[in-house]
Formats: C-alpha cells, sequence, structure tokens
C-alpha cells in the first residue's frame, strides 16, 4: 500500500494574541515589544518559536508557546500604551494541524484554492479549507493550517481524507 | 445481408492488447473483450450492435460514433451504489467482471412492448406533449405526466449510496492546453518553451487524438511531442481527464478519471479538476457530423470516423460489407481502412458530382467502386443495416439500384469542438467555405485585462488538416443537409437529427411551419439537442434544416447556447469531499462531546449544533422540555450559551460607533454594566439583539445571537471600512474564544457561591458584570437573564468551559441541577414576553412593532435605521404589533397561523388581521401561551380572535398582555 500524503497532526500548546493597531505608527515599538520583525503584506516572520503573520493593514497575529502568552500580552499592552490599539487572546479560539510530509502540498491543493506554487515559506495565506476558513504557511517540511476551534474536527477530518495513500496529484 | 462472424478482425487494434481476455456482463450475458477496449468495442467485438432504444420511439439503436458525442449506446452500469445510468460505452473502459445493461427497453432490448410507439409516430409530432396534454388541466399532474414520465426516459436514478471516493483538486497554470491531439500538443510544446507552467488536458486514455488512426506516420508525430513535453518540467500532461466547463477569468472545471477501472484500489474515482488558467488553447478537435437520408438511425449507421476508429483502433469489425456514404475527401480513409482490414467495400456514395482528389483515387486505385452524386434514397433493415437504396443527391429519391451492406458509414463533414470557446462568451462565426461554425479570432472569449483568454487550434478552429507534414491535400467538403435534396415529407420523416430524443428532420421543418422562427425556441419545441449527449451530432444538422425550412442563410439563425458540462459529471464528483461527516463543516462548543454523551436531542443553528433538550430514559422530546423548565423554575439549570456571538469593540470611537449601531445608547453605559440593545438595518429592520458589557473606558463587548456572531461582525466592519474609515475602532470576533455557560434558576447564586472564587456575587447586581475566578478558572460573570430568573452568564476561556460544565453538574447534583436545551430558553423566554430573533422578527419587523420603543433613544441625532423608520409606512398605526395571545382551549394554536378578519380581497382570500409568531406550551402556567403580531393588538385587549386550521377547526385565542409570568420582574432576583 502507498504512503499516506502527509501526516496531519494537532498541535497543542501554542496561544495566539490578535492585535490591531496602526502598523506604520506602532510597528517599531511593537517588533521591539514582540522580538520579531513586522511581516511586510501577507507575510510571516519567525525565531523557530515565535512567529508573527500579517493578517491585514492592521492586524498582526502573534503566535507563541502557551507559557509565553502571559508575558507577552502585558508586553504588548506597554508597547501600545498611548496608542489606539486592540490587543486580544485568541488561543483558545483557533485549532491548530500540521502537515508534513513530502507531498504535504498536495493536500492543501485539493481543499484550498491557493497557488502552492508560488506560496514562498514566509508567506502567511488567508483562504479556506473546502469550508471551513483556514490560514496556512510553510514549515520545514510542511505546511502549518490554523482554524477554528468549533469546526477542529472538521479541519482534522478533510485534511487526513484529503492525505489518503495513494491520492497524490502527480499525472499517472 | 445478415451479419456475420468474426467480428474480431485478425490483425490490429492499436489500442487493444489481445493477450488479456477481460469477462463482462451485457443484459446477463457472459461475454469477452480484451485490454484496452472500450464497452462498445467489446460489444461490438461480440456481435452485439444494438445496444439500446430511443427515448420516444424506442427504435433499436446501436452505436452511432467512437467517443464522447455518442448519442445512442447509453447502458447501465454497475450495480447496488455502484449503478449509474446512461454511460456511454464509447468511453467507458472495459473493466473485469463489468455487469452492463441496456436501458429504456421493456421486457427485453431485442423484443420491447414500448416500441409500439413507432407505429405511433404519426401521431407523436413536434409539441404533441404541449398540444395534447393541455385539458383538462388536472389530468396533467395525475394522469398524463406519469405515464409519460414511466415510458420515456432512459437510464433508472440509482437507490443506493455511493460507495466511492470523490475529491476535488485546485491547479493553477500560465496556459491550459485542452485536447491532447496533434494541433495540442503542438500548441503546448510551443508555449512550454518559453517557460510558462503549462497544462495539457486529454479526455482520452491516450494521446494523438485522431492522428495516430488517420495518418500513417502519425504515432511517431506524436511520440516525438510527448517526448519532448515530458521532458519539461513546466509541462503537466494529463490523461483521462475531460474539461467540462471554462467560466470566467480563466476558470477551467475537468474531470480526472482516476479509478473508474478498478473500484477496489482504494483511490478516489474521480477527480474534479478546478483550474485557474491564464489562457486557455482550445484545441478540442471537431465531430463528424451525420448524414440526414432516411432511415440513418438503423443499427449499423455509423460515422465514418468512428467505423475507422473500431477498425484500427480496437481491430473489430463494425461489419464485414461496409458501405461509405459522403460529402467530402476524409471518409475515403474509413474505406481505405476497411479495404486494409480485409473487409469489404462495396462501394463509396458520394454526394459530390466531382471527387479526383488523391484520397478518391487512391480508393479507386484500391478498386472500391465510387459512385459521385449520388446518396442514399432510404436504408433496408430493422434492427441491423441489411442494404441500401442508391438515388441521384439531387432528386427525389427515385432508387437507382440497391446496394447489399451490413454497416453504413457516413460522413456530412466536420464541426469544429467549440463548446468551450462558446461557454464564456466566445463568439462563432459561419465558414461558408468549409459549411461548419467556427471560432471568430475577432470576438475572443475576454479576460480581466479586456482582451482575449482563449485561443483556439487545430480542428477546433475548423483547420481539419492540421497534422502538419503527416496531411495530403483533400477536395472541397459539399454542404448536404438532406440526402437526396429533394426528399419528400415522407422520407424526411424517417430521416433521423437528434438520434437520443427522436427528433427528425420532419419535425423541424413542422417547427417552421407552425411559427418558431428562434433556434433556442424550436430546441424546446422540438427538443432537439436537449438529450444527454446535447446534440453534439446533431445541432448543426439541425439548425441547417430550420434556415432552410425558413429560408433564411445558417447565420442568421445561429446556434443555441453551448453550456457546461461538455458531457455529463456525476453529483458525487461535483460533491467530491463533502458528503457523509464531512458534508458540511459541524461547528461544536467545547462542551459539544459532554452534550453528546449525556443523550442530548440536537437541533441545527446555524452550523452549529444545540441541544434542543436531554431527554433521560423513557422521555420524549416534549416531557424532556417540561422538567427541564420546571427544574430551572424551581431550582436551577444550566445552558451552553458558548455560541451566542461576542465582539469586542474598541477605540476612542467605539461609543460614538455604537451609538450608531444600536437603536440606544451605549456611550453612556457606566464601565461594569450591561445594556440590552437592539440593531436595525438601514431600513429600520430589527436585525440582531443582545447585550452589551462595557468593558472598560474604551471597549465594549457586544453579544449578538448566535446566528448573528459572523454576520454582525462583519457588518459592523463594513460601516468601519466603508462608511467612518476615519473612526478610530477596532473590533475583534471573540465568538470562538469563550465558552459560556448560563445558571439560571433561584438557587444559581447558592450554587455558584459553592465554587471557590473572588467574585462577590452578593454584590452583583443585575445587569452588571465582574470579572475574577471562579473554581481557578479566569472567568467574566454578567448576571444577565434570558429565562426571567436569578441568572448568570459565566464566560471562560473555552478551552476550560467543559471543566467549568462538569463541576457545576457535579456541585449542584443536590439542587437538582439540570442542563437545559434551546427549546426550554425558548419557552421560558416566551413566557416573560421577551423576543427571538427570527421568530418575532421576519426581516420586516421594526423593534416598534414589538413594543420596544424603550430601547430605542429618543435623543441620539441618529443611528441606522432612523431615518427608514420615520418612512409612512413604519409610522402607519395599522402595523401589526405585539401581544400576547391565550387559547381558549388547551390546544397549542400553531406558530404562522392567521387571525382573520371579515371579508375577502381581491384575490377572493379570506382577509387576515394577525399572525403567531411565537406558540408554546408553558409547563410553568399549565397552558398554552403565544405571542402574536396583531392589527390595533394592544389596543385590543381582551378581544378574541379566530385562527382556522387547515382540517377546517378554528381555534381562538385571547388578546393579552405578551408577559405571561411574573410580571414584576421579582424573580430575577432568586
Amino acid at each position: 500500500m502507498a504512503e499516506i500524503l502527509a501526516q496531519v497532526a494537532r498541535i497543542e500548546g501554542l496561544a495566539m494574541i490578535t492585535i490591531r493597531a496602526g502598523l506604520a505608527r506602532a510597528g517599531d515599538a511593537l517588533a521591539e515589544a514582540i522580538g520579531l520583525a513586522i511581516p511586510d503584506r501577507t507575510g510571516i516572520t519567525t525565531d523557530g518559536t515565535r512567529s508573527l503573520g500579517w493578517m491585514s493593514p492592521d492586524e498582526l497575529l502573534l503566535i507563541l508557546p502557551e507559557a509565553d502568552r502571559d508575558e507577552a500580552l502585558q508586553l504588548l499592552e506597554q508597547a501600545l500604551a498611548g496608542e489606539h490599539a486592540l490587543v486580544a487572546d485568541m488561543s483558545d479560539a483557533r485549532a491548530v494541524f500540521d502537515v508534513t510530509g513530502p507531498h504535504a502540498d498536495d493536500v492543501i491543493a485539493k481543499l484550498s484554492p491557493v497557488d502552492l506554487a508560488h506560496l514562498a515559506p514566509g508567506t502567511l495565506r488567508r483562504s479556506r479549507a473546502a469550508q471551513t476558513a483556514a490560514a496556512f504557511w510553510r514549515i520545514p517540511g510542511g505546511l502549518r493550517v490554523i482554524g477554528f476551534r468549533s469546526t477542529a474536527d472538521y479541519l482534522g477530518l478533510i485534511l487526513s481524507e484529503a492525505a489518503r495513500p495513494g491520492t497524490g496529484l502527480a499525472p499517472r | 445481408m445478415t451479419r456475420t462472424p468474426p467480428f474480431r478482425l485478425a490483425q490490429g487494434g492499436r489500442l487493444i492488447d489481445r493477450a488479456f481476455q477481460i469477462p463482462f456482463r451485457f443484459d446477463g450475458r457472459h461475454l469477452r473483450g480484451v485490454t484496452g477496449d472500450t464497452l462498445a468495442s467489446a460489444l461490438l467485438a461480440n456481435g452485439q450492435m444494438l445496444m439500446g432504444r430511443s427515448f420516444k420511439y424506442h427504435r433499436p439503436r446501436g452505436p452511432i460514433a467512437s467517443g464522447a458525442e455518442e448519442p445512442n449506446a447509453l447502458l447501465s452500469l454497475g450495480q447496488g451504489g455502484r449503478f449509474e445510468p446512461n454511460q456511454r460505452a464509447t468511453t467507458t473502459p472495459l473493466v473485469a467482471g463489468m455487469v452492463t445493461r441496456s436501458q429504456n427497453c421493456w421486457p427485453s432490448l431485442d423484443a420491447d412492448l414500448m416500441a409500439v410507439n413507432n407505429w405511433l409516430s404519426p401521431l407523436f409530432p413536434a409539441g404533441f406533449y404541449y398540444k395534447t396534454f393541455i385539458h383538462p388541466r388536472p389530468f396533467w399532474k395525475h394522469l398524463f405526466e406519469p405515464v409519460i414520465r414511466r415510458s420515456a426516459g432512459l437510464g433508472a436514478a440509482p437507490v443506493e449510496a455511493d460507495p466511492d471516493r470523490y475529491e476535488q483538486a485546485y491547479a493553477f497554470a500560465d496556459l491550459v492546453v485542452v485536447g491532447g491531439g496533434i494541433a495540442g500538443l503542438t500548441a503546448a510544446r510551443d508555449a512550454a518553451a518559453s517557460g510558462q507552467r503549462v497544462i495539457v488536458l486529454e479526455q482520452a486514455p491516450h494521446w494523438g487524438g485522431r492522428t495516430p488512426t488517420d495518418h500513417p506516420g502519425g504515432q511517431a508525430a506524436v511520440d516525438a511531442l510527448l517526448a519532448d513535453l515530458r521532458g519539461r518540467e513546466n509541462v503537466t500532461l494529463r490523461r483521462n481527464t475531460m474539461a467540462t466547463g471554462l467560466y470566467d477569468h480563466g476558470y477551467l472545471i475537468a474531470r480526472e478519471a482516476i479509478a473508474d477501472h478498478d473500484p477496489n484500489a482504494g483511490l478516489p474515482r474521480q477527480r474534479l479538476w478546478r483550474i485557474r488558467a491564464g489562457h486557455v488553447v482550445t484545441a478540442t478537435g471537431a465531430l463528424e457530423r451525420p448524414l440526414s437520408f432516411a432511415c440513418n438511425d438503423v443499427p449499423g449507421v455509423m460515422l465514418a470516423s468512428a467505423v475507422r476508429d473500431f477498425i484500427t483502433d480496437y481491430g473489430v469489425a463494425p461489419g464485414q460489407s461496409i458501405l461509405v456514404v459522403t460529402n467530402n475527401d476524409d471518409a475515403y480513409r474509413t474505406a481505405l481502412a476497411a479495404r486494409a482490414a480485409g473487409l469489404d467495400v462495396p462501394a463509396i456514395i458520394d454526394a459530390r458530382p466531382l471527387a479526383d482528389g488523391a484520397l478518391p483515387q487512391a480508393a479507386r486505385e484500391a478498386g472500391i467502386r465510387v459512385l459521385t452524386g449520388t446518396g442514399i434514397a432510404k436504408v433496408k433493415g430493422g434492427k441491423h443495416v441489411e442494404a441500401a437504396a442508391i438515388c441521384d443527391q439531387s432528386g427525389e429519391g427515385r432508387v437507382l439500384e440497391t446496394i447489399a451492406c451490413d454497416v453504413i458509414a457516413m460522413s456530412g463533414g466536420w464541426s469544429p469542438v467549440v463548446h468551450l470557446w462558446s461557454h464564456c462568451g466566445g463568439k462563432l462565426v459561419w465558414d461558408d467555405q468549409a459549411a461548419m461554425f467556427r471560432p471568430d479570432p475577432d470576438r475572443p472569449p475576454l479576460g480581466a485585462d479586456g482582451k482575449g483568454n482563449v485561443t483556439v487550434t487545430g480542428a477546433a478552429n475548423g483547420d481539419l488538416a492540421c497534422a502538419g507534414d503527416l496531411e495530403q491535400p483533400e477536395g472541397a467538403t459539399m454542404p448536404v443537409w438532406v440526402m437526396p435534396a429533394r426528399a419528400p415529407y415522407k422520407l424526411r420523416t424517417k430521416m433521423w437529427l437528434d438520434f437520443q430524443n427522436d427528433v427528425k428532420v420532419s419535425d423541424v421543418e413542422l417547427a417552421a411551419r407552425e411559427g418558431y422562427a428562434s433556434v433556442e425556441h424550436t430546441k424546446r419545441y422540438t427538443t432537439l439537442g436537449m438529450a444527454t449527449d446535447q446534440g453534439k451530432v446533431s445541432n448543426i444538422n439541425g439548425l441547417a434544416i430550420l434556415s432552410a425550412a425558413l429560408d433564411q442563410p445558417i447565420p442568421q439563425t445561429g446556434t443555441t447556447t453551448f453550456r457546461p458540462p461538455y458531457t455529463p459529471l456525476t453529483l458525487a464528483t461535483i460533491a467530491a469531499e463533502a458528503r457523509g461527516e464531512a458534508f458540511q463543516p459541524l461547528r461544536k462548543t467545547p462542551i459539544h462531546g459532554w452534550h453528546e454523551t449525556h443523550g442530548a436531542s440536537f437541533e441545527p443553528v446555524g452550523q452549529w449544533r444545540r441541544p434542543y433538550c436531554y431527554p433521560q430514559g423513557a422521555e420524549d422530546r416534549h416531557a424532556a422540555v417540561n422538567r427541564e423548565i420546571l427544574a430551572v423554575r424551581g431550582g436551577v439549570g444550566t445552558l451552553d450559551a458558548s455560541t451566542l456571538g461576542k465582539i469586542l469593540v474598541k477605540g476612542p470611537d467605539a461609543g460614538r460607533f455604537l451609538d450608531m449601531l444600536y437603536t440606544n445608547m451605549m456611550s453612556t453605559l457606566p464601565v461594569g454594566k450591561c445594556r440590552y440593545g437592539l440593531m436595525c438595518n438601514e431600513n429600520g429592520f430589527l436585525m440582531d439583539d443582545g447585550v452589551v458589557a462595557r468593558l472598560s473606558e474604551d471597549s465594549w463587548l457586544c453579544h449578538t445571537t448566535t446566528g448573528g456572531a459572523e454576520r454582525i461582525h462583519g457588518h459592523m466592519e463594513d460601516w468601519l471600512q466603508c462608511e467612518w474609515w476615519d473612526w478610530k475602532v477596532y473590533t475583534a470576533n471573540l465568538t470562538e474564544q469563550f465558552a459560556q455557560i448560563a445558571v439560571a434558576g433561584p438557587k444559581a447564586r447558592a450554587l455558584l457561591e459553592r465554587l471557590p472564587g473572588t467574585i462577590d456575587l452578593a454584590a452583583l447586581p443585575f445587569m452588571q458584570w465582574a470579572e475574577g475566578e471562579l473554581a481557578g478558572i479566569p472567568a467574566r460573570i454578567f448576571r444577565i437573564s434570558f429565562s426571567g430568573e436569578l441568572s448568570y452568564e459565566i464566560a471562560v476561556p473555552a478551552g476550560r468551559g467543559l471543566e467549568l460544565w462538569q463541576t457545576l453538574q457535579r456541585e449542584g447534583r443536590d439542587f437538582g441541577i439540570t442542563p437545559y436545551g434551546t427549546e426550554a430558553m425558548h419557552v421560558m423566554r416566551a413566557e416573560k414576553g421577551f423576543i427571538m430573533i427570527g421568530d418575532e422578527t421576519d426581516g420586516t419587523i421594526i423593534p416598534q412593532d414589538l413594543g420596544l420603543d424603550w430601547a430605542i433613544s429618543k435623543k441620539k441625532p441618529d443611528y441606522i435605521g432612523k431615518r427608514a423608520q420615520k418612512r409612512l409606512h413604519m409610522t402607519d398605526g395599522n402595523r401589526w404589533k405585539l401581544v400576547g395571545i391565550e387559547s381558549l382551549s388547551d390546544k397549542v394554536i400553531p406558530d404562522g397561523a392567521h387571525a382573520v378578519a371579515e371579508g375577502t380581497n381581491g384575490n377572493g382570500q379570506r382577509k387576515v388581521q394577525g399572525r403567531i409568531t411565537s406558540s408554546y406550551h408553558s409547563p410553568t402556567l399549565g397552558k398554552p401561551i403565544a405571542m402574536a403580531l396583531v392589527r390595533h393588538g394592544p389596543a385590543r385587549m381582551g378581544q378574541v380572535l379566530d385562527f382556522p386550521m387547515p382540517s377546517g377547526e378554528v381555534l381562538q385565542g385571547r388578546i393579552c398582555d405578551p408577559v405571561f409570568y411574573d410580571k414584576e420582574g421579582s424573580r430575577l432576583n432568586g
């Protein structure tokens, strides 16, 4: 039997913080507080454990280990003091899956209308997976997919189904 | 002549491998084919020419084509969940063990009793149904339609679930070439050299199109192109993939057959490709046209190209004696191929006065008799061809001689496959010289930049000699729309245009006589081209006949609209992964699993599933709801309210923004307090409601209805981004960040005080909130009530919602704590006269209708909907207003029931004066309660309204105050 296209694994222990602010004004302060460069449009920056993704012209998503969440929230509030800004802990609202393996792209290509050949490392793509909202970016060995907590079962199911053995997209 | 074996030729067949025999069944008979066969070639190799019955007259039918255009050879495949009707035998690969059945025949294909329709055919002219079954009106639904539906129709619908899996995938390319024939492969090679990302799609399992069949050296030329393309990283070659439709912005849909041939391989059977193409090249080839001569539908009359495909590609002799009839040179290839295979070719009937091109010369040199200026007057034979009566093409059909044969290979010229080109707006031109519609290069489908995003090449462009050096010059095609040209009516009634739907030359001419001038109307009136083959071989002939009947040139008649899909797609392929558990995403709260294991009976609320109630033991839903309500009113209950929308609104202008969004004032709400608010759309209609809590000086938390969370968040962003872009407000939809649990009932506080925590509940007044820790979990407690009881809604991080819920159940056991569902919530709010968005509102209701004037600020200069609510119709004193209704019997007046008024309206319908918006049995009060919208309702307290039921019974209800329970609100304090 052929191998599955990619491993699909639910990832626990990550915190997510939504940051809304004028990035032109507050960007430097944010970058300093977080310790990561502000990503370009559609980009995501990372130091290996923490990542900062561009969600919209005035929204960022900080992803970091759960243990660092409270401190990060505090630092962000300080950095944005006096600014018009919104910082919200969204850790519990999300579900995270890692899709890793040689044909991880095929799995995503079955579910998301995204040109994966042009999804460079360091790009965060907000899209959908079949009928649920999802965003993803490249990680070593595959892609990390985030979706909503309420549809985590659905997201896990369609990712696993799309990864079934022998269903690679290469022409046969 | 009779049909005689052998049907499988001793030699030849470039697509088959004779070493591997494949057993299969057709109508119960055990037959054998070989590897590489299609179902059609395998059946022909077994001498089975008769493959189906026509739609209307049940005439015997054999295949006329060898590809996707086949109208006749439609079979039912498979059994049980894998049963599939209407599959084309000509494109279905033969699979070992395949079970196939003929369709539209009873009791058998050979002896179909419904063929009586054939003898009655003079009674079934075009438009027969429309003309005959008009009166008496009720007969249509109850008598005519059921009978017609039984006798007409092809395959049956499957009744079991399809056990196979299907999937879809997205692809992107600079260029997609549709068609893997010589023209498509050449276009792909030229584009690939420039480094573009190229995808080539081919519907068949093999590459090359007609070239390897029609040209010596064709296969080598194709192989050379393939070798080049396969060596390029930027090229993807995909076989078995049918491009079914082209849509705006280069969106191309294609169907890849992956495991059609092997259902047990564990692979998806088919894959739907959604391709975004920068540019599309259609190299879709051309389809051969039939000739319209009498009895051209007898099995054994086939397209000339199909005859040579069966001989050359599959090593099958459709017959031993093949008569060719043509108006062009190409069909001579069939005669030569047949002769080369050792088959007899008694003559070539050429409608043209002259035929002296290279191919006709080659035929003559091969000793084949060529009769120019002739046609077929009539085909002899019933279930198979026995002979053809030959006549002058220019005459009326006087028979010159009769030639025995068992197959007639006809060619009426070629029509480019223009479907994809036409799907999203490409226009056609009539090429008089070649007698064909072909794509108009000046009017292609347009891309976003206003430039053409489709080009066409090869035979699809009308270039029938597109194989380059392999081609030799051919003589011109002569348009022949009727054979013979002056055929009398009697012959025309036997000339089939649409083989699947039984439309004849005489039907189209009748439609024209009856005034049908538009080709689209004629199509629907006669059903020409409306069968599952969408008239691939019939359309051009049909509109040529219509043009002649209307005495106008063909381009003036035009074509019908080409619509996707090119060939039918199974619904399973379109649904792809969206079936079973993945049919729709099911949204689950953090407590969903607990509800499941505790026997919740769920109801859908948007994509959520919420517990409707929790039946215990033998309880039905009604009993469970009653128990839950009494438990809350008498003790304490818990509701999973996690699905409620929770939107954070923050910024210096947030108060001003919320004052515009809600009908009442939110900017003045003190920090720490809650306020119920109404939200209207621009037309003043109530769209959502909920409790707003002020979290801090510059932040508010807006609760929305379950169904409103995403919609209201979008509504907010819409106004912020499009209208008030300079206001400093940020929003965030926190709905899923929190689990929210309502703890309601007189014992609610006592229960919560049992849990360790930092919040002083005794010091928390109604409509305030506090933050702290509860049972070791960070929590925000809102003292709000939708049940009328002492009630707290507790929000905790979603990941800890289940923990809190379980703690509450455990700690509340001796209080008789009872989880309650949405129905208990609904009944309790109705007992209190609280409105429900979607029950009391339906998109046409303003807050004033519901007596909610108290929640509409008079001080604010503006809010969304304010001006609309001042419109004449909105301030009309005759608007229906909210009241309560007491049933005069013990029956619950059904939700939606109308209260009738005196008299009838202009349509003779009874006038109405109100309707029930919510209606329940109240276990608390032990009687039915209802809310209703009634004209002048609040001024009519005590009046009795009539609610007639469909059964004839009239239920009565007395108008009353909508607050049925605890009018003073004393229970809010426990």
